[in-house]
């Protein structure tokens, strides 16, 4: 952002910028320094505050705690990667395939769940996916199972909810960078005799690498950092490290173990991204962009 | 602790510009607890507009808690939810019973609500709605489920839910013949009465369908079939009975479990002549019997019964006998760090294989 007139620039440039400024740091800065000195704190037998990391400590000492963190992500990387591979060959036909007319209208389509809001989605599922519910209806009315299969309420009933909230934000900016691939390069390899696996794995894939990468961070970090989905679609044992946080909260009352959990999958999150980042060879400002 | 008093000066400041210009009253309770009607009949009779929230348990304590009992003018907790709390972070104010019109109120409840409110001598609550947690059975798919036992009983394998929070261990300790609220002044053999409900619960996870987290999941794993026993609130059973008259609502053999729902008014209540206005203007037998007319819930109002549709009443008398009601074990006072001895146990439920 350049700014020639250096007058209106002061009266303007603090207008728009204090209220950004005000909302950061009351509503966003504010906050997270409480929590964070907070999770430095126990409370002792005489009920007083004291410094100490037992909050931290606590996450790695009891197996329960790290092991539901270590669940969560995998199964957040997991869904990540099943959200490229279904969302991939949407993007492709949407860009190269189908003209821009139908093009707009099939992402219309796309946005359609994203406005009724995941909770509403979420028993749309519970409707399709249930023992007596659509699905199962359909499957043995037509006589192909004659006892209802147990889809809700199980990890696929949950990946399902995850994926359907989160797939959108991998189509987004996969489309965008695929939009400015010029065709041309693609016939050229075509000419040159690359066999279409090829021209996918060498010319498609690394130039859309920056839209999969950080559509893959979006993902990832809404699936993560979900509740809805394992909490009403996850089976009895979906215990969520979201959930996790919320009963230190608002079960056990214990807000410094909370906001310590709260810190640790921050962090623990970031690390993964950064890893991810480290291993495709990706930088974050690229992606970013 | 400087950030925590700038955030409170700011949201108390962006609270109270907007509420300057008419007298209000902000009520944070469960739904159905200020139906509409009564709300407009109230603001018509005394001038004063309400806002009303609706929370639970676990998160009224913690939006008090957060602002140190600021931010609403009356509140509805369990009875016995309330002292625990109170006594550690000071978020309400006792109540002058003088100001609370007590002829309206069945006695015996009232005087138990006192007394189990009480820090220090000084009662915390009114009594407002009471209910049970029981069962609500299936009776066509399973006809012979009868006590908390029966929801690890492996002839329903696979057709069993429960909301695993703590009424569940309570019941589960009863279903195995222990008094849990018997233990409330010992927490080492608390402690190792719910290991041992812990163990039972991990060990009959594989039978159950799915846990439910709400009244609204409560409803729909039983109505849509998905489950055939599974541990609920009377008055939802009662509300899929209307539906489908095969499931109802049963009082287990060993007791089922009673709340008292009260009015609590918090410490930096702004409004608290209000506060006691919307009591005694609840608990007015009308009003008392409007809600549990549309809720199924018990009101303790005493003149309310008149008011009462008939089939409030069949419901009652078809789940509850003379037995089932001597048998309900209402909820004493939790004490302090018990529900932290039982979350751990429901996170290592809820992670069991």
């Amino acid at each position: 952002m350049s700014v020639e007139n250096k007058k209106g620039f002061n009266v303007t440039f603090y207008l728009l910028i204090v209220p950004v400024l005000l909302w950061l740091v009351i509503l966003i800065v504010l906050p997270h320094i409480d929590l964070f000195i907070s999770s430095f704190q126990v409370e002792n037998d005489a009920g007083e505050k004291v410094f100490s990391f037992d909050n931290y400590l606590a996450f790695f000492r009891q197996k329960i705690y790290w092991l539901t963190f270590v669940k969560t992500a995998a199964y957040a990387i997991g869904v990540t990667i099943l959200a490229f591979v279904i969302t991939f060959p949407i993007a492709f036909y949407l860009t190269k395939v189908t003209s821009k007319k139908n093009a707009s209208f099939l992402v219309l389509l796309l946005l359609i769940p994203l406005w009724v809001g995941e909770l509403v989605t979420v028993y749309g599922w519970m409707v399709l996916l249930g023992d007596h519910g659509i699905i199962n209806h359909f499957l043995m009315t037509l006589g192909i199972i004659d006892k209802p299969l147990n889809l809700l309420y199980t990890n696929l009933s949950m990946v399902i909810g995850l994926l359907y909230m989160s797939m959108l934000f991998m189509v987004v900016p996969v489309m965008s960078t695929l939009e400015s691939l010029d065709d041309s390069l693609i016939e050229a390899a075509s000419d040159l005799g690359a066999s279409k696996f090829t021209i996918f794995r060498r010319i498609i894939i690394p130039y859309a690498m920056p839209g999969i990468v950080s559509g893959a961070i979006i993902v990832f970090m809404l699936v993560i950092g979900d509740y809805l989905a394992p909490n009403i679609l996850g089976g009895k044992s979906s215990l969520w490290f979201t959930e996790q946080i919320y009963n230190e909260f608002l079960q056990t009352f214990n807000w410094n173990e909370g906001a310590a959990f709260g810190f640790l999958l921050l962090m623990l999150s970031s690390g993964i991204i950064w890893l991810a980042l480290k291993l495709s060879g990706q930088k974050l400002e690229k992606v970013g962009s | 602790m400087m950030t925590k008093k700038i955030l409170l000066g700011a949201i108390a400041l962006a609270l109270s510009t907007g509420v300057m210009a008419k007298e209000t009253l902000k009520i944070i309770t469960w739904k159905g607890y200020a139906p509409k009607a009564l709300v407009k009949e109230f603001e018509k009779e005394t001038g004063i507009k309400v806002k009303v929230t609706y929370s639970n348990n676990e998160e009224m304590v913690a939006k008090l808690r957060a602002t140190r009992g600021a931010g609403f003018d009356l509140a509805q907790p369990s009875q016995d939810r309330i002292t625990a709390v109170q006594k550690k972070h000071h978020i309400y104010q006792p109540i002058d019973y003088s100001k609370v019109k007590t002829d309206q109120i069945i006695t015996s409840m009232l005087d138990a609500v006192k007394k189990n409110t009480a820090v220090d001598g000084k009662g915390y609550g009114v009594p407002h709605v009471y209910g049970t947690t029981g069962m609500i059975v299936n009776k066509k798919n399973a006809p012979d489920a009868k006590d908390w036992s029966d929801l690890w009983n492996p002839k329903y394998k696979g057709k069993i839910s429960y909301r695993l929070k703590r009424p569940i261990l309570i019941a589960t300790a009863f279903g195995m013949g222990e008094d849990p609220f018997a233990l409330y002044n010992d927490k080492a053999a608390y402690q190792k009465l719910i290991d041992k409900v812990e163990k039972k619960l991990i060990e009959a996870k594989p039978l159950v369908k799915n846990y439910w987290t709400s009244g609204d999941t409560q409803v729909e794993i039983i109505k849509s079939g998905d489950a055939d026993v599974i541990s609920g609130w009377d008055a939802k059973g009662w509300s899929v009975h209307k539906i489908n008259p095969d499931i109802d609502f049963i009082a287990p053999k060993s007791g089922a479990l009673g709340w008292i729902d009260t009015f609590a008014i918090p410490a930096k209540s702004k409004n608290v002549e209000g506060a006691y206005k919307w009591i005694n203007f609840m608990l007015r037998p009308k009003n008392g019997a409007a809600i549990t007319n549309a809720s199924n819930y018990g009101t303790a109002s005493k003149g309310a019964p008149e008011f009462l549709d008939a089939g409030i009443k069949a419901d009652f008398e078809r789940s509850f006998s003379k037995e089932d009601i001597d048998n309900i074990k209402w909820h004493p006072p939790v004490p302090d760090g018990f529900e932290s001895i039982e979350a751990k146990a429901l996170d290592r439920i809820k992670a069991a294989k």
